[in-house]
């Protein structure tokens, strides 16, 4: 952990266009504070490179307030860099050493092809979402507190999984670059809750097979994700997400 | 119309078949072990003859053979399968990763593990099972039963067979470390009260098996059993 300014080099992956072929690139960084965010060192990084007429490095971010989902980059080796349970905004300089190299990449997957340097098309779980991960009535007006009796553990462990921002790093670091974290919270959110339940085992079918079709990969169980995860989204929702699929396909009589 | 439609080929499909063949074969070694075990009684092989005896004529045994082998090859097979579509599902590798951050080396390595006892397997089922069902063992013990015991010692007067033996059993124990509870995740059963009694439980099976396998062919080697 550095208190004082640092001198870094970066190898940052530069890639044209989805078609062309990318590769590392070294950046030199010099007087660094610690106290900015890791995003803000691109902007630093990107500020001189536009200095120097060059094409600044395309990053995805958003609210850079570690809520949104949208910053990615997998830091040395992982994704959103060293810490746990925070997002690569949320990650600051101080994580660092002065002389330290940082390789940073964009998530890689098959379902997550590279649009431009560190930013993927990460639509492919928007399409998940659409397969199912909804539900098909108008809920109205919020109700009167006790007109829908939920256990208090139930709802925490609704709530757990909607914590999920959606931001892919489950899928980054898994070897397999399986999905199975975050379609699971995404399903889990809607199964423990009573508007949920209409379509509960239409929609986990729905939603795993639009997850195959995508091309991730199958889960092996590392646990990966789970640690990775910035939300600390649990591996308890894959193996409910696996519950309701098994009954969804072995027991219920309705298919899709 | 309701049917199963893509139980099986689907991800969670292929992992339930991995999960139930693992479980299945979980389930065998603890037979195999305590059956095989029974050459430390150190008898010259009387009691184990006994068993193997038994395992060889039961009709029983013999349809649950058949099963066994079905059961084996659709765990291999699958696992290849799930091993090349997961590598398939990221074409550009990452140029740095740091898989320790965030979980066991074993748990990524279970393809590797698997072809290692994959190669171990061919060779342990020429050793034994070829001769016990098709060359013939060639003497029979003081009970007349085939002696299988001799062919153990036999075989175990290599040292390389010895020594693949036990690496095998090495990566037996890490294959099951991950396998076991890695399994029942797969059959949805996390649960506060038990996964910690499972995980535990899978900690001491995978230790137990493979000392216990490994044990046999070092203490014949050694002398330790005659």
């Amino acid at each position: 952990m550095s208190t004082e300014n640092m001198n870094l080099t970066l190898k940052v992956w530069r890639q044209k266009d989805h078609k062309a072929k990318g590769n590392l690139v070294d950046y030199k960084l010099s007087d660094i504070s610690p106290d900015m965010s890791f995003l803000e060192m691109f902007d630093v990084l990107n500020e001189g490179l536009v200095d120097k007429g060059e094409e600044p490095v395309v990053f995805d971010h958003d609210c850079r307030e570690g809520i949104c989902g949208a910053c990615s980059m997998f830091i040395n080796g992982q994704p959103h860099g060293p810490l746990q349970g925070v997002t690569t905004c949320q990650l600051h300089m101080r994580s660092f050493k002065d002389g330290d190299t940082i390789v940073v990449e964009p998530w890689r997957a098959q379902a997550f092809p590279v649009v431009k340097d560190l930013m993927v098309d990460r639509s492919a779980f928007d399409r998940v979402i659409a397969a199912g991960g909804f539900i098909s009535v108008n809920t109205g007006n919020a109700q009167d507190a006790n007109s829908l009796p939920i256990p208090k553990v139930q709802a925490d462990s609704a709530f757990e999984a909607a914590a999920c921002i959606g931001c892919g790093a489950c899928v980054a670091t898994c070897k397999n670059a399986s999905a199975m974290l975050f379609v699971s919270a995404k399903i889990s959110q809607l199964a423990q809750l009573p508007q949920g339940q209409p379509e509960r085992y239409r929609r986990v079918q729905s939603m795993v097979a639009q997850m195959d079709a995508e091309g991730f990969g199958n889960c092996t169980n590392t646990g990966a994700c789970e640690a990775e995860c910035p939300k600390g989204i649990s591996l308890e929702n894959i193996a409910r997400m696996n519950r309701d699929f098994y009954s969804a396909k072995f027991v219920s009589e309705e298919s899709i | 119309m309701a049917s199963f439609g893509n139980a099986f080929s689907s991800s969670i499909g292929k992992k339930l078949i991995m999960g139930i063949t693992g479980l299945f074969l979980i389930l065998f070694l603890i037979v195999h072990c305590f059956i095989n075990a029974l050459i430390f009684f150190n008898d010259g092989g009387l009691t184990f003859n006994i068993g193997a005896h038994f395992m060889a004529s039961n009709w029983l045994i013999r349809a649950g053979e058949i099963v066994l082998f079905v059961g084996l090859i659709a765990h291999i097979v699958q696992g290849a399968r799930l091993t090349f579509q997961n590598q398939a599902a990221r074409p550009v590798k990452y140029a740095v990763t740091n898989g320790k951050a965030n979980s066991k080396w074993y748990s990524r390595s279970m393809g590797l593990l698997g072809t290692l006892l994959l190669i171990f397997l061919i060779v342990h089922l020429s050793n034994f099972w070829v001769v016990s069902r098709f060359t013939g063992i060639p003497t029979v013990d003081a009970n007349g039963h085939e002696d299988l015991y001799a062919v153990m010692k036999e075989t175990f007067k290599e040292l390389w067979i010895v020594v693949l033996y036990t690496l095998a059993m090495i990566s037996l124990a890490y294959h099951l470390l991950h396998g076991f509870a890695s399994a029942f995740q797969t059959l949805g059963w996390n649960h506060k009260k038990y996964s910690p009694i499972i995980k535990a439980l899978g900690v001491w099976y995978s230790i137990i098996i493979a000392l216990l396998f490994a044990a046999m062919p070092i203490a014949m080697y050694a002398g330790i059993i005659n």
